[in-house]
């Protein structure tokens, strides 16, 4: 494979702040590669350099073998970035997914089949006449998609491209993504703190922290050494480091630390990374009678609301995210101080 | 009183009916010498605005809150300072604009310019560097892409043209003392209105009242419609 772009040694300052500093990153052609690492970490900055409309303060961006220095427009026509707050031009749906190709020039009839063909694929098929903005969040993430794909881009940028989205037009996008990465050969970068859509959907992963790739690989090696660099991810939302000793009933008790035990269903021992999506946490004001093996006390300590879905992270010894939906939320009048139950199975932690 | 008001509107209205030439003539002055003024002021405040709006530089904070001061501008204090720089001795008088529509139309887009700026540099702001840099990810020039970012401040920019053509159509100062009310030449709605007035003459100036808030209202009556078009 060749390579498709590569970063030598990128710096970008921000007046004091130095967002990046020396980054080195090689992106060969159909590649699929995640960019973990927490907020502020330096995800989004890479992302918009590499799509062109970011210049970096230092460094060399070499493009199929050429370097580019100041006209960065043959990247901007050949790579689109979707953002991690959904834009939408305040028009309907085709023009918006019409945008780019109207601006290449393509004839009427042409972007008439293709805008139709990438709906489609998003599942907005009969959506062109609505006003994009009037579409929920996760339709509207779903057109910027489209409009993003319907370019055919040689790379697609995609920063965070999930968060806070729900869980049907997650699987959707994540979906499309795979499918323009395997079936059209488009080369795919994308940004996330979502570990399990990392080990889903991406076949390398670099990992970023304070604007420098600290480690990069494919999934299985980043994964498999987990104790190098999982350790890393402190900070990073349900991802904990402990020691598993198996219950010889196919299951695990994990020491997390501050006297918290989970229960994975995954007979293993020793130091293990663990993952839990927010989403498979569940939120109650007393304890549930299930089958789910986790039942674990804490107290709201922040919540952040991000439109149809609220985020809860509960002390529960080690801080565990919650994902729910405004509408329980507004139900079971949760706050910061409300004293709550996490529940959670086994077999939803997820174990490196 | 209040029979000779109902009188009053009663005759103003057959007046208004019936087409009277003082009406009309003060009607489709002010309408020309506004209008220009508007297209006038937004030939250079619409630049100022997009480069306030969407660049960064130094003094910016400092020029938009100049602008923002000058909103509220007194139109007899502007009236009399245009006045000093067009009359003979002023350093404008050798191009005898003074009791002439021209001095109108100049004055009025200067009154405008501080509410043409600053709401079409705010809706410019509002749109933000994402557009722009959604334009350019999707592969458009500089230039596209600013032109996607005035695309999506157009609703604001309307606003901001009709508010200017409101405060300019309904301001007195600038055209009397620049104008001079002068019957078929300079007599705007809001000159005669007063005029009218004084002389007594209440039912052409009510006349000239209710077309000057019909003009008002329906221009803020669209604007509303426009709003409600973009929620």
């Amino acid at each position: 494979m060749k390579a498709l772009l590569s970063l030598y040694g990128i710096t970008k300052k921000y007046g004091e702040i130095t967002a990046l500093n020396g980054v080195n990153l090689e992106i060969l052609e159909k590649d699929l590669l995640a960019i973990i690492g927490p907020n502020g970490a330096g995800k989004t900055t890479m992302l918009k350099i590499m799509a062109g409309i970011e210049t970096p303060t230092k460094g060399k961006i070499i493009y199929k073998g050429r370097q580019i220095t100041h006209n960065f427009d043959v990247i901007r026509r050949n790579f689109t970035m979707v953002f991690q707050k959904t834009v939408v031009f305040n028009t309907t749906v085709f023009n918006n997914v019409a945008y780019g190709l109207k601006i290449r020039g393509i004839p009427k009839n042409e972007i008439k089949s293709l805008v139709d063909e990438a709906l489609e694929l998003v599942k907005l098929e009969g959506y062109e006449n609505r006003q994009a903005k009037k579409l929920s969040g996760g339709e509207q993430q779903r057109v910027a998609l489209a409009r993003a794909l319907v370019l055919r881009p040689e790379m697609l940028l995609l920063d965070e491209p999930t968060a806070n989205l729900d869980p049907k037009t997650t699987s959707i996008i994540e979906e499309v993504i795979n499918y323009a990465n395997r079936e059209l050969g488009t080369t795919v970068v994308i940004a996330t703190h979502n570990m399990f859509q990392v080990q889903k959907i991406a076949k390398k992963a670099a990992l970023i922290l304070n604007g420098r790739i600290i480690e990069k690989g494919t999934i299985e090696e980043i994964f498999l050494k987990p104790s190098l660099v999982m350790t890393n991810f402190a900070g990073f939302e349900n991802v904990f480091v402990g020691n598993a000793k198996p219950t010889g009933k196919g299951t695990a008790l994990i020491e997390l630390g501050n006297g918290l035990e989970i229960e994975a269903a995954i007979e293993k021992s020793g130091k293990v990374t663990v993952y839990v999506r927010p989403e498979d946490v569940i939120v109650s004001k007393i304890p549930l009678e299930s089958s789910a093996r986790n039942v674990l006390k804490g107290r709201i300590i922040e919540v952040s609301d991000s439109g149809q879905v609220v985020r809860l992270k509960v002390d529960a010894g080690k801080v565990i995210t919650s994902q729910i939906t405004r509408r329980s939320f507004e139900e079971m009048k949760l706050n910061v101080g409300t004293e709550v139950f996490l529940t959670f199975k086994a077999s939803s932690v997820h174990v490196a | 009183m209040v029979s000779e008001i109902f009188e009053g509107l009663r005759r103003a209205i057959e007046m208004i009916i019936s087409g009277n030439p003082a009406v009309i003539d003060a009607t489709l002055r002010s309408l020309y010498v506004s209008g220009t003024a508007t297209l006038l002021a937004l030939v250079w405040s619409l630049p100022i605005g997009i480069i306030i709006g969407s660049k960064n530089f130094r003094g910016k904070r400092l020029l938009k809150g100049t602008f923002n001061a000058l909103l509220g501008i007194p139109t007899v204090g502007l009236g009399l300072i245009l006045y000093l720089m067009f009359s003979k001795s002023g350093p404008l008088g050798m191009f005898h604009m003074l009791y002439k529509p021209t001095a109108i139309i100049i004055g009025q887009a200067i009154l405008i310019t501080p509410i043409m700026v600053s709401f079409s540099a705010n809706a410019i702001e509002a749109v933000g560097t994402e557009v722009k840099d959604l334009a350019k990810t999707l592969g458009a020039s500089e230039a596209e892409a600013s032109m996607a970012v005035l695309r999506e401040a157009l609703p604001g920019v309307t606003l901001a043209v009709i508010a200017s053509f409101n405060r300019a159509i309904a301001e007195l100062g600038i055209a009397l003392m620049l104008g001079g009310n002068i019957a078929g030449l300079t007599r705007v709605l809001t000159t005669s209105i007063a005029l009218e007035t004084t002389r007594g003459n209440f039912e052409l100036g009510i006349a000239l009242t209710i077309i000057l808030l019909l003009i008002v209202f329906s221009l803020n009556f669209a604007v509303n419609m426009l709003k409600r078009e973009q929620t």
